[in-house]
């Protein structure tokens, strides 16, 4: 007999457990230790961070198209709060540099990180896997404490003289050690506290996910978006260390003058530098490229749990290839530690580590694959389900697809040497990370907002902002690799003019003035794209109170655990502890009258 | 709401939450100091010819740390056992040892920063070099006072192993001084990367022995209402003890002895 699925919303008070201590505003909102409330916390910071970060890009994107012109409409308060580097609304190429470093690190560090290990998480992972909460739900409160402190300190930087770090999000040395400014150090500092942040969020959830599941879940019953959860935060645990070990170098540089990035007979601006010397710029590059490959396996993975999830509940059918797919997270995790010198092709490290790393890198794009191949079969004679949540998952694949595919021309050292720090690079790993990682956030958002507040999105601005976004998002980078293909270099405060066909007439490989004007066209599709998300971020806050109301615990008929629970799920999350006798995707099978069995059903 | 396995470990995995927290947590210290470590094997592969210094530390004090903490690692071991045999009395005494030699640990790697910290270099202007520890009652405005030696090339302070000359008083008159710098993490790439490997094991031993000392103290509170959480409580804190310990066993051969 299957047990029936509770087809009516279940709100406080909930009978036994309803004599709940009531904790007051500060503890249950702010010094929280539920994960429900910490993983909304981090949810909303990193949202925020991620608006941030892409104000940022976006006044760098109109001194790209209008170099030396002033900012229109934020010019004057860009002025007021930076001061000189931004003297008369124009950004200064100092400006240009700390903006670009910023974007860079807020975007990775403390806006997709946080929203997609630390928001999604925290919130599913206790709930998929039946638990009443994290492991340790002080270390969870520390960890977003930290994160919070971390992001205050980088966003502190721009305020102090000489303004926040300018030498990108890579801090290469000796470039980043010289800069005669301390926002490097405030940028190392707040590193330190974002890592140990992750530090304590990946030991929680690992812990989690290993001793709480509920009985009868075994491995093999874990959602898949759980799986990905569990390598991500291995990724953290193991890969964030390093860079941990090179930011504490680079600090004794910067502060205890100290030499271990900074080589012998270093000039700085035609002078010896007074250092001891004897250190390796190289040595920075390994260490940090050894945390920064597997992060970027950190933003796709969780990203691609969301979207398994959102697509096997919408195609009405099971993964196909589950097992196939755990497997494949598995490898990519481990095969995802030794590719990292494929981003040091052209530093001189020889050509056979460049031949050992171009080997792994080819290898690693095979689970790659196969993830994103199961995920297309899937859909193989489904019922499709399509509404918000699922267009964005849905368009996940053949943006991802071709954020993947470009990265190959990339991973031969060949092809890399007319490639490398070009826009091309821009383009690639941003179709992995913007349509890629951020529609399945957003899928995810939409996805599981009914859980979080008992109402609906709105599902007309949803499409709305899904249709814009997926324009604009693809006119924005899809440019880009024609500029990189030209060699616009990456980092160039003016978009290239110093080296276009008007400054040197027939000289080889100028830049046209197709090329540049491209820069205008991307310039307006970003704030088209900024313009786009009005109505989801309008969306958001009045459907928390203004939506549709959900007639169901569980509206979109799943059968994953979170689903089983009341709407929002109280502290402690479960009415009864869930047991579970089933796998995670058992849709299409006959039982009554639904089409699913929740994994909690005898 | 009570969170499973706090206590007792978990059936199928066979451990308690916080001892699993704490294996996870000593596999990314392995990362973070993996990366120092390699690190020093960059530096020192990497140096240029004859600046690569060897024996300017002090292998009777390494020695003598090494076996401190070789002790408590015995010490922190007996006071775990002392708890799983409910023996009170046994646990105050060796976690009390522990926090002693953890402490004389520390005092004796106080004496040795600070043996570095007042170690000058001093190059004058005709070219010799003066090597020696600041004599700092007797230096003046107008002159510094070292008691070392004189050496004609850097080249001869490299090796601290061989035997030289006996220290004698040096007065420098400060006009004649080029460049005078003590034996700090900017001196040398080899004393950058000592004293910031020792100095985050330091910090490591220091927040050990904070633990340690909580639960001698105001944390054994926690034995009279729970003698099983506190002794897990005993264990993790003795399994990050232990790698502490074993972090040492790395640096003392990696630093003093070659």
């Amino acid at each position: 007999m299957v047990q029936p699925t509770t087809k009516t919303v279940t709100t406080p008070p909930y009978g036994v457990h309803a004599h709940e201590p009531d904790l007051g505003f500060w503890r249950k909102y702010v010094f929280s230790t539920d994960h429900k409330v910490i993983g909304i916390q981090y949810g909303l910071t990193a949202l925020c961070f991620l608006l941030l970060g892409f104000f940022l890009i976006l006044t760098m994107r109109w001194q790209i198209a209008h170099p030396g012109e002033p900012v229109p409409v934020v010019g004057w308060f860009l002025e007021k709060v930076l001061g000189s580097p931004a003297s008369n609304g124009v950004m200064s190429p100092d400006l240009y540099n700390m903006f670009g470093a910023m974007h860079g690190t807020i975007m990775v560090f403390l806006a997709i990180v946080p929203l997609a290990v630390g928001a999604f998480g925290n919130y599913l992972v206790p709930l998929m896997i039946g638990a009443n909460d994290m492991a340790f739900p002080r270390l969870n409160m520390m960890s977003y404490q930290l994160y919070f402190l971390g992001g205050v300190v980088m966003l502190a930087s721009f305020l102090i003289p000489g303004g926040a770090a300018q030498a990108g999000w890579t801090s290469y040395s000796p470039l980043a050690t010289i800069i005669p400014t301390d926002g490097q150090t405030f940028w190392l500092i707040g590193m330190v506290l974002l890592i140990t942040s992750s530090l304590l969020g990946s030991v929680n959830i690992i812990t989690t996910i290993v001793q709480l599941r509920a009985p009868g879940l075994t491995w093999m019953r874990l959602p898949f978006f759980v799986w990905a959860q569990l390598a991500a935060s291995f990724l953290l645990l193991l890969a964030f260390p390093p860079l941990e070990a090179a930011g504490i170098l680079q600090l004794m540089d910067k502060v205890a003058g100290t030499s271990f990035f900074l080589p012998t007979g270093l000039a700085v601006g035609g002078v010896t530098a007074n250092i001891s010397g004897g250190g390796s710029p190289l040595l920075w590059q390994h260490l940090f490229w050894f945390l920064a490959h597997p992060e970027v396996y950190v933003l796709i993975l969780p990203a691609m749990g969301i979207v398994a999830e959102v697509i096997a509940n919408n195609i009405r059918k099971p993964l196909w290839g589950y097992r196939t797919m755990v497997y494949a997270v598995l490898t990519l995790s481990f095969l995802s530690f030794i590719v990292w010198a494929h981003h040091m092709y052209l530093t001189g490290m020889g050509t056979r580590i460049s031949t050992f790393f171009q080997t792994t890198t080819i290898i690693i794009s095979i689970p790659s694959v196969i993830l994103l191949t199961c995920l297309l079969i899937s859909l193989w004679g489904g019922s499709i389900r399509v509404h918000t949540p699922m267009l964005f998952a849905l368009a996940f694949l053949p943006m991802f697809g071709i954020g993947g595919l470009t990265g190959l021309p990339l991973g031969f050292a060949a092809s890399d040497i007319q490639l490398h720090d070009t826009y091309y690079v821009i383009g690639h790993f941003h179709y992995v990370v913007a349509p890629g990682t951020i529609f399945a956030l957003f899928a995810g958002i939409y996805h599981w907002f009914p859980k979080l507040t008992g109402r609906r999105m709105n599902e007309f601005w949803g499409r709305v902002h899904f249709w814009c976004s997926l324009l604009f998002m693809n006119a924005v980078f899809l440019p880009m690799f024609a500029q990189g293909f030209a060699g616009m270099l990456r980092r160039m405060s003016d978009g290239g003019l110093s080296y276009s066909t008007r400054m040197g007439p027939g000289i080889e490989g100028t830049l046209s003035d197709t090329i540049l004007g491209l820069n205008n066209f991307i310039l307006w599709a970003a704030l088209a794209l900024g313009l786009a998300q009005i109505p989801f971020i309008i969306n958001l806050f009045v459907s928390v109170w203004r939506g549709e109301p959900v007639k169901s615990d569980n509206p979109w008929e799943a059968t994953t655990l979170e689903w089983q629970t009341p709407t929002p799920p109280p502290h402690g999350n479960f009415i009864e502890p869930p047991k579970v006798y089933r796998g995670p995707y058992e849709y299409g099978v006959t039982a009554g009258q639904a089409d699913y069995v929740p994994q909690n059903a005898a | 709401m009570e969170i499973a396995y706090t206590v007792r470990p978990r059936p199928d995995t066979g451990v308690y939450n916080a001892k699993l927290g704490m294996w996870l947590f000593l596999a990314s210290e392995v990362m973070l100091f993996g990366g120092l470590f390699s690190a020093y094997v960059f530096v020192r592969v990497g140096a240029p010819p004859d600046t690569w210094p060897h024996g300017w530390l002090s292998v009777p004090l390494g020695t003598l740390n090494t076996l401190l903490l070789a002790s408590s690692a015995v010490t922190t071991f007996l006071a775990w056992a002392a708890c799983r045999a409910r023996r009170f009395d046994q646990f105050k005494l060796h976690m009390g040892l522990t926090l002693l030699l953890g402490t004389v640990f520390l005092g004796i790697k106080g004496y040795e920063y600070h043996d570095k910290w007042t170690h000058y270099e001093v190059r004058l202007k005709d070219g010799r070099i003066a090597d020696g520890h600041l004599v700092k009652s007797r230096t003046t405005d107008e002159a510094v006072v070292l008691k070392g030696r004189w050496v004609e090339d850097r080249r001869e302070l490299l090796d601290g192993r061989r035997a030289h000359g006996a220290h004698e008083e040096i007065r420098i008159a400060r006009e004649q001084i080029e460049r005078m710098q003590n034996y700090a993490p900017r001196h040398n790439t080899f004393l950058a990367i000592y004293f910031t490997l020792t100095g985050l094991h330091g910090l490591h031993v220091l927040g050990g022995l904070v633990v340690f000392a909580y639960l001698w103290g105001p944390g054994s509170r926690l034995w009279h209402l729970d003698p099983e959480h506190f002794t897990n409580r005993v264990e993790v804190a003795g399994l990050f003890w232990h790698f502490v310990d074993l972090i040492w066993i790395f640096l003392f051969p990696l630093l003093y002895l070659t």
